[in-house]
Parts: C-alpha cells; sequence; structure tokens
C-alpha cells in the first residue's frame, strides 16, 4: 500500500516545502495587497509593531518559566498560567491597599516594588508547594503523568481563584505616574508599555546572570544536563529544581505585575490563554532556551498585531483580528517545518 | 476463536439494538414508556387526578402537586463556571434575593432553588435542561444564560411541560415566530429591540452617519452588533468596519488602529465586561480614535465595566433598560445586592433574573389552586398565565409578553458615563440621556 | 517516605495542620456555605459539616495508621491529636472572619459563613472549644477503627463514603428508584435517619462479603480448565452487553443523557488511545476532528446556509455520517503531515494549534456563509430509522454504544495485529523502528488516520444529537478531557478508557448543580489520581509492568515524547 511511500524522506520534505511554499506565498500575497492599497500609514504600522512587542514582552515573561521547568525537567507545566494569575492577584490587592494608604499616588516606584514583591511572592511560593505536593514525587514517571498532574494543577488554582476571590472581572487601580505616553519619532508609546520593556530587559538580564554566573545557576544547569551525574557531583537535585520552579514564579509574578499595569484587569480565568500562548513562545523561540523564550514572545506578540492586517486583509478577510491566534499557530507550523527546533533551538543545559 | 467470539457479540448486540430501538421510538406508545420524561408526567399526573376529586386537576400537560410544607422548586440553569461564571452567578443572586423579598415562600411554601451550571453551550444547556427536565416536582425554570443553551434546552424542557423564564438570552431566533417553542419566556431584550434604539440614536440623535461594529464571537454579540448595522444602514448611515475579537483576547490596540484606518466616528461594541473594558481604555492610546463616541450595550452595564474601562469611560454610551421610571424599586435591590454580597452587582441581568422569579411567583399565585393540604399548580395554565403577563411591574420596566415570549419592557434607554468610580443607573452615574 | 522513618507525634501535628488547612480552604472558597443548605441526613447533619468531619477523619486517620504502622502505642494520641488541629484552624477561621472582615480579598468570608462554621446556636469561645473537642473526637474515630481488622475496616469506609454519595445524588436517583424506596430513602432533604442506617448496614455487609469472597472465587476461575473459562467470559460478556442494552430504560432520560455524553468521551478516548497509546505521539489538539466530524455532520444535513445549499442539497443523517467520519479521516492525514517531522513536544503544540485553528475558523466572519460563524448551526438531522426520528437521549444511547462497540472492536483488533505491533515500535523508538524497515510516514499517518476517524464518529452523534451547534463547544479543553479520561483509565487499556470516561466525564456531569465546586474537585481528583494511581484506574497488563518499573531503569535520554518506552524516563 504504501511502496510508492518508500523513498519516505523525499516525500515528507517535498510535502511539507510544498505546504511550507503554499503558506509562504499566501502571507506574501496578502501583504503585499495589504502594503500596496495604502490603508495604513506608516505609523500606524510602527503603531502595530510596539501594541505587538508590548504584548510580547508578557509573553515572554511568563514564556521564561515554562522554558525553566522544561529545561529542567522535561516537563510541559500547563499550571504556569495560574502561577502567572495568583502573582497578578498577588500585585492586586497590594495595589488596592497601597491605593487606599495614598501611597500609590505619592510615590509609585516604591509602589511598583511592592507590587513586584507582592506578585513574586505568591507566584513563587504557589509554584513551589505546586512542586512539592504534586510533581516531585512524579519526578520519574513517564511524561504524561506529570503533564496530567499539571492539568489538575492548573484546575485546581483556577477555581480556587474563583472560590476565594469571585467570578468578577477586578479592576486594577491606576498609577497616576504610568499614565501618559513619550512621543518617539511618528508614534506614542505608552508609558505602562515602556515598563514592560523595560522589566522584561531588565529581568532576562538578571535572569541571564544568575544562570550562568553564579553557583545556583550552575547546578540548574547541571541538572538540566543530567540529574543524576549532578546528584553524584554533588548538587542538590531537589532543591536545584525547585529554585527554578521559583525562579519561574518570579517571573510569573513579574508578568502578573506588568499585564495589571498595561491591561488594568484580574480575573480568575486570565491564566488560561496567556499560559498557551507562551507554550506557544516558548515552543517557537526554542524550547528550554531562555533566550529562545524571550525572542519567541516577541514575535509571537508582533505576529499577532501585524499579521491579520498584513496578511489577511488583503485577501479580503472580514474580521481579520477574530483570526490572530490562527496566524499566529500557522506561523509556528511554519518556523517548525524549517526549523524543527524553534528559532535558537537550544536547551538550558547547553547555554543560558 | 476470539475473533468469532467478537464477531458473535457484535452480532448479538446489533440485533438486541434493532428490537430495542424499535419500540422505544415508537410515538404511539408513550404510556409504555416510563423512562421518557414527558410521558411519565402525563401518565402519572393523569392517574394522580383520579386519586384526588376531580376538577383538582384538569390541565392538558398535568400538574405539579405539593404537599404540605413542601417547598415550591423552581430550576434555574444559568452558567456559573468557566470564564462566563460572572454572567450566571448575577443571575443567580438576582434570584436569590427575589427569594428573600418574597420572605422565602409562595403560598406558605418554603421555595427551593435548584441550581444547573449550564456552561454557556449548548452541550451544558442540554444537560441542565434534561436534568431539570427529570424533575418531575419541579415548577419552573429560570434561564438559559446564553442563547446557545436555550436553543437545545428549551425543548426539553418544553416536551416536558415546564416554563421558562430566561434573564439574559437575547438572540432573535428564540422569539422567532417559527422557532419559538412553546412554554418559553425571557424578560431580556431581543437583540432586535436594542440594535433598532443604538442605532436610532446614534444616527438621529448623535447625528453621526460613519460607525464601526466589534463583536466578541458570542451569540449575544454578533446578534446586537448585526442588528445594529441593519438598523443604522436602513437609517442611511454607514457601517466603514464590522470588526471581532476573541474572548481572552487583551490587548485591542491592533484591532482598534485596523478600525481606526476605516476612520469611524462612533464605535458599538455589545460585547462583556472583561474585552469591553479593553476596547474602552486602549481605545484612547490608539491615534486616530481620540474623539470616536463609543457605545457598549446592557452586556457591560455594571460597575465591573467602569471600573475596568477606568478614566476612558467618561463620556462613552451605555445602553440598557431603562431604570428611570422605577428608580425606588432598583435602589432597594442595590442595597439588599449590597449588603447580602458586598460588592456590586457582577453583570447586567441581575434585574432581569429578579422580575422572571418575580414574575413565577405571581404566576404560581394566579393559578395555584388548594386542594386540601395540597397545592395543585397546572403547568399549561401557568405557562398560559405567564404568556398573559401586561403591565407587570418589575425592576426592568413594565413587562409585557409577546405570543412567542418576549416580556421585556421595549423601553431601551440609553445611559452616559459620567462618573468611572461610583455606580448607581440614573443616581449618579451612568445618567439616561435618550430617549429625552 | 514513610518507609524508614519511625513515627513522631509531629507527624500527626503536621497531619492535622495540612487537613486543617484543606477545611480552611475549603470554607473560604465558599463550599462550606453552598453545601450547608443540603443535608445528607435530613434533620440531623447537613453537607458541610459532612465536609468538614471528612477532612477531620482522614487527617486524623492517616496520622493514626501512620502511628500504628511502627508505634501501636501513639495511635490513639496520634488521631486525636490531628482531628484537634483541624478543629483548631476551623475554630480560628471562624473566630477571626468577622474581627478581620477579610471579604474585601475573600468573597466567601462572610459572617453567615462564621455563624455556620461554628456548632449551631453557639458563638466566641464557646463555640470554638465545641468545635475542636468535636474534632478531636472525629479523629478518635478514626483513630479506633485503624484498630478493626482490614476487611472490615475497608467495608465501614466504602459504606460512609456510598451514604453520603447516596445523599449527594439525590436527585439524580430519586426519579429513577421506585417510589416506595425513594420514600423509605429520602426525606424532602437528604437522606431519612432510617434509610441512611439501613443503606449502611446493607452496604458494609455487601462490602464486607464481597471482599471476603472475591479471592477465592478469582482463584476458582484461575483453576478452570481453559474453555471453561472461555465459555464463562462469553456468558459473562453477554450478559454484560444485555445489561448494557437495557439500562436506558431504567436509567431514565437524565441519566442517559450523561451515559450518551460519556459515551462521546470513550469513542474518542479510544481513538486517542491509538495516537497516544499505541504510536505514542502526543496529540493536544484532538477536538479538531471531534469538530470536524460535527461540522460535516452539521453543515450537510441542516436546512439552513443557503450558500452551502446551492453547491450541496441536503443530506440525511445516514448520508452524512460516512461522510463526516471520512472527512475527519482525511483531516487526520492532513494533520499527520507536518507532523511527520516533529517530535515530542513540538508535535504536541502543533497539534494544540490545529485545534485552535479549527475552532477560529468555525467561529470567523470570513467562513460564516459556510459555516454559520458565532451563530452556530441549527436544524441538524436526526438519524431516522425505519421511519422514526430518534431525539430522545435513550435513542442516542442505542446509536452511542454501537459506536462504541465498534470503535472497540476496530482498536484491539488493531493492537493485536502487524499495524499495532509496528505502532509499538516506532513508540519505542523511531530509528530502530526506520531500521528494521518499518515505514514511519505510513504508519504514523495511518495512527492519525484512525484515531481522527473515530473522534469524527464522536463528532458525527454529537452534532445530531444537539441538533445545534456553536463552536464553543470545540475548545481545547476537550482535548485535554480526553486526554485525561485516557490517562487516568489507563492507557493502552481498554475497560480503562470507560472506567475514566466514567469517572471523569459522567461523575461532575452527576454533580452539575455543584456548578463551580466540580472543576475545582475535579483538579484534585487528577492530581491525587495521579499521585496515587499513574498507571490508570484500570491500566493494561503489560503497560503496567513497564510502568512498575520505571525507577529501576537507567536514566537514558529518550525521544519518546509519550514516555511509554519501557526505557523512558525523563530526558534532561
Amino acid at each position: 500500500m504504501f511502496a510508492n511511500l518508500r523513498r519516505k524522506y523525499d516525500f515528507t520534505d517535498v510535502l511539507l516545502w510544498l505546504i511550507g511554499g503554499i503558506l509562504l506565498i499566501f502571507i506574501l500575497y496578502g501583504s503585499i495587497v495589504t502594503l500596496t492599497s495604502g490603508k495604513y500609514t506608516t505609523a500606524q504600522w510602527l503603531n502595530f509593531i510596539v501594541f505587538g512587542l508590548a504584548q510580547g514582552g508578557i509573553y515572554a515573561l511568563i514564556a521564561l518559566g515554562y522554558t525553566m521547568v522544561y529545561g529542567i525537567l522535561g516537563m510541559i507545566n500547563f499550571a504556569h498560567g495560574e502561577f502567572f494569575m495568583l502573582g497578578t492577584f498577588g500585585a492586586f490587592f497590594m495595589a488596592e491597599a497601597l491605593s487606599a494608604t495614598g501611597l500609590l499616588e505619592s510615590n509609585w516606584v516604591i509602589s511598583i516594588l511592592l507590587m513586584l514583591a507582592a506578585a513574586m511572592i505568591v507566584s513563587a511560593t504557589v509554584a513551589i508547594l505546586a512542586e512539592r505536593i504534586a510533581y516531585r514525587p512524579l519526578r520519574r514517571a513517564p511524561r504524561l503523568v506529570p503533564l496530567i498532574t499539571a492539568i489538575g494543577v492548573s484546575y485546581f488554582l483556577q477555581y480556587t481563584a474563583r472560590g476565594l476571590f469571585g467570578s468578577g472581572v477586578e479592576a486594577f487601580p491606576n498609577v497616576p505616574a504610568l499614565a501618559g505616553s513619550i512621543a518617539v519619532g511618528p508614534i506614542k508609546i505608552q508609558n505602562t508599555q515602556v515598563a514592560v520593556f523595560i522589566a522584561t530587559a531588565v529581568l532576562l538580564l538578571l535572569l541571564w546572570l544568575f544562570v550562568s554566573k553564579t553557583k545556583v545557576g550552575r547546578a540548574i544547569r547541571s541538572v538540566a544536563e543530567d540529574k543524576d551525574a549532578a546528584a553524584l557531583m554533588g548538587v542538590d537535585v531537589d532543591r536545584t529544581i525547585a529554585i527554578s520552579f521559583a525562579v519561574g514564579g518570579i517571573m510569573a509574578g513579574a508578568a502578573g505585575v506588568m499585564y495589571g499595569l498595561v491591561f488594568r484587569q484580574v480575573a480568575f480565568y486570565m491564566g488560561f490563554v496567556p499560559g498557551l500562548k507562551a507554550f506557544t513562545a516558548a515552543v517557537l523561540g526554542g524550547i528550554g532556551n531562555l533566550a529562545g523564550a524571550v525572542l519567541g514572545g516577541l514575535i509571537l506578540g508582533v505576529i499577532e498585531s501585524v499579521g491579520p492586517s498584513l496578511f489577511l486583509e488583503g485577501i479580503g478577510i472580514p474580521a481579520p483580528h477574530q483570526l490572530k491566534d490562527g496566524i499566529a499557530f500557522t506561523v509556528l507550523v511554519l518556523i517548525l517545518i524549517f526549523r524543527p527546533t524553534g528559532i535558537l533551538g537550544e536547551r538550558l543545559s547547553k547555554r543560558a | 476463536m476470539r475473533m468469532r467470539t467478537l464477531l458473535l457479540a457484535v452480532f448479538v448486540v446489533a440485533a438486541l439494538a434493532l428490537t430495542a430501538c424499535a419500540p422505544a421510538a415508537q410515538p404511539a406508545a408513550p404510556a409504555a414508556q416510563p423512562t421518557e420524561a414527558a410521558a411519565e408526567a402525563t401518565t402519572e399526573t393523569t392517574t394522580d387526578a383520579a386519586a384526588v376529586p376531580a376538577g383538582a386537576c384538569d390541565d392538558p400537560l398535568g400538574c405539579i402537586e405539593i404537599a404540605a410544607g413542601d417547598p415550591i422548586k423552581i430550576g434555574y440553569a444559568l452558567v456559573t463556571a468557566g470564564p462566563n461564571a460572572s454572567l450566571g452567578e448575577d443571575s443567580a443572586r438576582g434570584i436569590e434575593i427575589a427569594v428573600d423579598d418574597l420572605g422565602g415562600a409562595i403560598l406558605g411554601h418554603p421555595v427551593e432553588i435548584v441550581g444547573e451550571d449550564s456552561g454557556c453551550s449548548p452541550e451544558g444547556g442540554q444537560a441542565a435542561a434534561t436534568k431539570l427536565a427529570s424533575d418531575t416536582s419541579l415548577v419552573g425554570v429560570i434561564g438559559t444564560s446564553c442563547s446557545s443553551e436555550a436553543r437545545v434546552g428549551a425543548p426539553i424542557l418544553s416536551e416536558v411541560g415546564l416554563s421558562m423564564l430566561s434573564p439574559s438570552n437575547t438572540a432573535p431566533d428564540l422569539t422567532d415566530p417559527e422557532k419559538h417553542v412553546d412554554g418559553y419566556f425571557r424578560t431580556a431584550h431581543n437583540d432586535l429591540v436594542q440594535g433598532a434604539v443604538a442605532a436610532d440614536f446614534v444616527f438621529s440623535d448623535l447625528g453621526l452617519t460613519k460607525a464601526a461594529t466589534v463583536h466578541d464571537g458570542s451569540l449575544y454579540a454578533v446578534g446586537l452588533a448585526t442588528a445594529f448595522a441593519d438598523a443604522f444602514q436602513k437609517l442611511g448611515g454607514e457601517i466603514v468596519s464590522q470588526q471581532a475579537v476573541n474572548v481572552g483576547d487583551t490587548d485591542m490596540r491592533p484591532v482598534l488602529t485596523t478600525i481606526a484606518a476605516a476612520g469611524p466616528e462612533f464605535i458599538y461594541y455589545p460585547i462583556f465586561t472583561a474585552e469591553a473594558g479593553f476596547i474602552t481604555s486602549q481605545s484612547k492610546e490608539v491615534p486616530g480614535l481620540e474623539n470616536v463616541k463609543l457605545m457598549a450595550a446592557d452586556g457591560s452595564f455594571s460597575q465591573d465595566f467602569v471600573n475596568a474601562a477606568g478614566d476612558a469611560a467618561m463620556g462613552m454610551y451605555l445602553s440598557s433598560p431603562d431604570f428611570s421610571a422605577f428608580g425606588d424599586a432598583y435602589q432597594d435591590f442595590l442595597k439588599k445586592h449590597d449588603e447580602k454580597y458586598s460588592e456590586a452587582p457582577l453583570s447586567a441581568f441581575h434585574a432581569h433574573a429578579y422580575d422572571a422569579m418575580m414574575i413565577f411567583a405571581a404566576k404560581i399565585q394566579e393559578v395555584a389552586k388548594q386542594d386540601g393540604d395540597t397545592l395543585v399548580i397546572g403547568r399549561k395554565a401557568l405557562r398560559d398565565a405567564i404568556a398573559g403577563t401586561t403591565d407587570f411591574k418589575g425592576l426592568t420596566g413594565n413587562l409585557t409578553c409577546s405570543p412567542t415570549g418576549d416580556c421585556a419592557d421595549p423601553k431601551i434607554a440609553v445611559y452616559e458615563v459620567t462618573d468611572t468610580e461610583a455606580w448607581n443607573p440614573n443616581v449618579i452615574s451612568p445618567m439616561k440621556i435618550y430617549p429625552k | 517516605m514513610q518507609k524508614a522513618k519511625p513515627f513522631r507525634l509531629m507527624d500527626a501535628v503536621r497531619l492535622g495542620l495540612f487537613g486543617g488547612i484543606a477545611a480552611v480552604l475549603i470554607a473560604l472558597v465558599g463550599m462550606i456555605e453552598a453545601f450547608n443548605k443540603r443535608e445528607v441526613i435530613n434533620g440531623v447533619i447537613s453537607m458541610s459539616q459532612v465536609m468538614l468531619m471528612a477532612v477531620a477523619f482522614v487527617s486524623a486517620f492517616f496520622a493514626a495508621a501512620q502511628a500504628h504502622k511502627s508505634k501501636p502505642g501513639q495511635t490513639i494520641p496520634a488521631g486525636l491529636i490531628a482531628g484537634a488541629i483541624v478543629g483548631v484552624l476551623v475554630a480560628i477561621l471562624a473566630l477571626a472572619i468577622v474581627p478581620l472582615n477579610m471579604r474585601e480579598v475573600f468573597v466567601n468570608a462572610t459572617p453567615r459563613l462564621a455563624k455556620i462554621l461554628m456548632p449551631q446556636g453557639m458563638e466566641g469561645i464557646a463555640g470554638a472549644a465545641v468545635l475542636v473537642v468535636g474534632a478531636a473526637l472525629v479523629g478518635l474515630l478514626a483513630a479506633v477503627l485503624t484498630y478493626l481488622p482490614g476487611l472490615l475496616r475497608r467495608s465501614i469506609l466504602i459504606s460512609l463514603v456510598a451514604v453520603v454519595l447516596l445523599a449527594l445524588l439525590k436527585d439524580v436517583l430519586l426519579p429513577v428508584i421506585p417510589e416506595g424506596l425513594g420514600d423509605f430513602l429520602y426525606a424532602s432533604n437528604g437522606l431519612t435517619l432510617v434509610g441512611a442506617v439501613t443503606s449502611f448496614i446493607v452496604v458494609a455487609l455487601i462490602a464486607y462479603f464481597w471482599m471476603r469472597v472475591r479471592p477465592s472465587t478469582s482463584k476458582r476461575i484461575a483453576a478452570m480448565p481453559p474453555a471453561q473459562r472461555r465459555t464463562m467470559s462469553f456468558v459473562v460478556t453477554i450478559s454484560f452487553l444485555i445489561v448494557l442494552f437495557l439500562l436506558p430504560a431504567v436509567l431514565g432520560s437524565y441519566l442517559s443523557e450523561v451515559s450518551d455524553l460519556v459515551g462521546f468521551y470513550i469513542i474518542m478516548a479510544l481513538g486517542l488511545n491509538v495516537v497516544v497509546g499505541f504510536a505514542g505521539l502526543l496529540d493536544l489538539g484532538y477536538v479538531a476532528f471531534f469538530a470536524i466530524g460535527a461540522y460535516t455532520m452539521a453543515v450537510l444535513t441542516t436546512p439552513e446556509l443557503p450558500l452551502v445549499r446551492g453547491y450541496i442539497p441536503q443530506l440525511s443523517f445516514w448520508v452524512a455520517l460516512p461522510i463526516s467520519v471520512g472527512m475527519a479521516l482525511l483531516a487526520g492525514i492532513f494533520l499527520g503531515v507536518p507532523v511527520l517531522k516533529t517530535r515530542g513536544d513540538y508535535l504536541a503544540i502543533i497539534t494544540l494549534g490545529f485545534g485552535e485553528i479549527i475552532r477560529l475558523l468555525v467561529l470567523s466572519d470570513a467562513l460564516k456563509p459556510g459555516l454559520g460563524g458565532a451563530q452556530g448551526v441549527t436544524g441538524v438531522a436526526r438519524p431516522v430509522l425505519g421511519g422514526i426520528v430518534s431525539d430522545t437521549p435513550q435513542e442516542f444511547y442505542y446509536f452511542i454504544l454501537i459506536s462504541i462497540l465498534i470503535a472497540w472492536f476496530i482498536t484491539s483488533r488493531l493492537k493485536k495485529s502487524r499495524l499495532g505491533r509496528a505502532w509499538m515500535a516506532v513508540r519505542e523508538d523511531e530509528d530502530v523502528a526506520a531500521a528494521m524497515s518499518i515505514n514511519l510516514v505510513g504508519y504514523k499517518l495511518l495512527a492519525f488516520a484512525t484515531g481522527a476517524a473515530l473522534a469524527g464518529l464522536s463528532g458525527a452523534f454529537f452534532g445530531s444529537k444537539l441538533g445545534s451547534m456553536v463552536p464553543a463547544s470545540f475548545n481545547v479543553l476537550v482535548s485535554i478531557n480526553v486526554l485525561a479520561v485516557l490517562i487516568v483509565g489507563g492507557m493502552g487499556s481498554l475497560p480503562g478508557v470507560v472506567v475514566g470516561a466514567i469517572v471523569l466525564i459522567g461523575l461532575p456531569e452527576l454533580l452539575r448543580e455543584f456548578n463551580e465546586f466540580r472543576w475545582w474537585v475535579y483538579g484534585i481528583v487528577l492530581v491525587v489520581m495521579m499521585l496515587y494511581r499513574p498507571e490508570g484506574l484500570w491500566p493494561d497488563a503489560t503497560r503496567e509492568r513497564e510502568l512498575l518499573d520505571f525507577e529501576d531503569e537507567p536514566n537514558v535520554d529518550s525521544e519518546d515524547p509519550t514516555g511509554l518506552a519501557p526505557s523512558a524516563t525523563i530526558p534532561s
């Protein structure tokens, strides 16, 4: 039946390239038509990109946690989006308290640092607890088992938040100092978006320093490379894994604060979609790779923002923004066809 | 050997299936099918009717009999889990407050609320409706939350003789004369009504002619956005852009940039709190939309929404039932809500749910007959009584039911947000501005 | 963990704290208040009281059982301490709610909750003291239980759980059971006292004798000559099938409805088992094929969608059914192509993306004329058999049952066939399989296509049964739930899939009235299941052996995405 497919590699490659080619032609055609129609001004295109980068920065921060855990355990931690959600709640309650005391207006730097602290503590604590209670006993189980556990943890955390904090949407208090925007060339960038860019860059730098320069970081890399060998070399594997969960949680907490500042809403279900997106971003960049997670997040954000208008409007698709996730996943498939292990495609152990 | 066993098993199974299926589907012998809830209801009540004095139950759909001290059971099928949970929970609270206001009892029988989560999906609606339908002691059902649930759930409830009153279904097809099922009513506004009022307001009152619409892929939003667009174009306006977002989206700036490129004077986005909040707050950050007028509908008519939208909501419009004539009753409701749940209502349909419960209570009192110690409520009689509702003073206006189940007061008002911290319709914010 | 260390009373304190935190969480999440209206035994004990007592009981039981193993003398104190600590934490919560006013953060921390937590009519320190003493007594009871012989203890525990379940499922059972029995068992709210005691005794007796008789019976069966054993298993199978076919008559419409839903998931899980269990390809977008099956059925048979009707005539259910399955199968092959190159988690994310793309496409305004968009499609055809339209849950039950049997037949035959062995070879090690001249492309595609076709079958019935569809029914949670059914049931095991679907789909469905809490409990159940029974509820014999081996295996880097190969450990 498959006799004619015997030369399988040729067949697969040809087929994949064919699919990739067709998709590329569609994308290019749509882009050219949109661009030549002149519907959008240059400033608007730049706006699309800035909006995408801001959203992408938040994806990137969440994706860092995904990638840390994946790099070290090879496990897709589906509950990571919920760590992010709980961190946002932590930041929210801190912000409420600050707003009540008036500190939010009078001293925004300390306020934001306190919010970051609250969010990071909550997210990291939940991450450590989840690791300790739900994941550690399954360290050596087949990989689907921790995957299902993670899904269970995700449901549990989501509905715990619903029960504790209610089912409504809560509004983040305004940080007056971050209102307004700065002008860069033809476009205006919101202060909150600037904050996201700075935070992402600083946190990535810190994380990179932590993983590559400190002793704990070296332990993390060695555990990612080979748990048994690391244990033989005197690395406390359990502790190291707990630390990387905590670090992932801290990043998720930071993402929560950024999310709160930019989008100003908190709800119990808000972790799921960004969690999926961050997972996608991590895979896009090369899962297990820290720089890849950030790159993947930013690219994903930009594609979601620019893609619908650029690729789809030209072909005459109505309401193109509805399909932005579809575009993001299609681009992901394309990238994986041409680069099967993601854009940067390396593991945590090889380089941070 | 194993092969043969399996084949044999399949054969036996197939034979059984055929024999088992045929009688099960025979409509001629419903009485022989004790498992069919509908049949059960009628057969049971006819035999029961013989036991009680003649005239106690002459209802073609049968009666519910409630012995002294037993509760009057009202079911609800609302979405109380998942991302739409606040919609259903809001309605459930409306029902609870109504029960409190009734003193927890109707005609001396305590009111028991049997709640089912319907998940805002057809399969959830089907399961919830089937479960409620199997409870023969139920008097009526309040629900569903989402129109997609009602499409599947209403026929199931209708078949067993139950009446249902939805606080938040707005899809036009549910009360379309061709598709309406008996016993289905709603206190929520048909999209066609609300969309037309919004279009009228924008075109005639604001004098704007270029509008854009955004929906979120929910039946409610698509229905309203379409109704608005149709009415607006009929009036002579132009719809310059029709966009959509997804539930769960957070960054609306790209879609708003696309809208800005089309140059509208007005954006209509009849979607729910979270996404509507994002659109409102982010619209001020998108060049070209600084002076565009914004309007959302009753799906966002809540404090959560203005809080989420922040200062950007200032001066925007919201359409909702006209509270102005019934200010006191609604104020009272808000006070009770705050006492009981210590927060503002979660969504916009609590008053509709309250009215639904109150209609049930009034109509049960109207049709219930006392038979010794037992309260007898005819199912058809209750249905007819609800259908005959005229000028029922509710929180959402004067309710009058149309033959196809639209009970909402057709008076829709447009409100302007004048304060983003406080929420008290027509007292602090939002203030009614149309019709004048 | 506890193997080496001897028991210390600190362990009891820790278990008590753990239980206490759980109890406080249960209260703050809102479960206590929500369940307070329901009673287990009418006028005697409410659901929320049972819940709090259960937490104290479980902590104390574990503490006592641990103590009993290494230091029998400390059994009673261990139980008392663990129980009392749970009581203390609950009492602290009850006392703290009003003065601290935590409602800004915890919406359920209302004065009402404080009142409910306290023993009836009591407040302040006195109430708290009664609470602690009560919890300690429950702990004592648990500790005493550990002294009972194993068989008796287990029957009592099973019976206690059964009574609570009986009370929980009142709404479901009452319409189904005979009226006399219903009146005997149930009061207007919860069980009657007599009914509760009787059912406790009856269940305990049955459980006791069943557990006593079972080992000897299974030994006797094992000792039978093969021919006789085969006849017996044949008889058991047939009687089981007969029961299955008679079931809807007993179940009533609601339980049939639940069975139908469970059935949809069983078919899907059987299909996913081929992809994940047999071939080892992790598919997180399985819902796509379900959606394709359902939408093909809908689009082909609805009288609406004028655009489509312009090209394709309106078909009947039976014509559309094979087309739906075929479309899903084609989609499986189509998705199979990019899958050929990717492995492991990349595969997972591509399939996940595919599932989302399908959902977005059916939702989109762009394809609205053809697929109905957000408004969905209504008027989907129902199966017509001999001129009679089937539209009740009971009638669908038969169609679904037959589909399950077909799916079961196909997958169990495939498993034992050459194809099945080839899949397993691919799963164990792709490179070796390729070297053994197994055609990777073909076999992977076949696995995907088989799985997809079964999901399409399930989807077609799903669409027809609903009669009206919106895209919201096809979100990623469906894929995740099917996977959970498969793993919790026991991967590769066909009965396991059925058990998994009943536990994960059927039970939450029956507890629909408990709304938001069912997903909370669902999450806990998933975690606890995976911690204590990672091999699943009804595991496949060979796979169980492999799983139990996993700890002895060397830590080798493996590309096997599902980790089901005997050598599979987590790669680093």
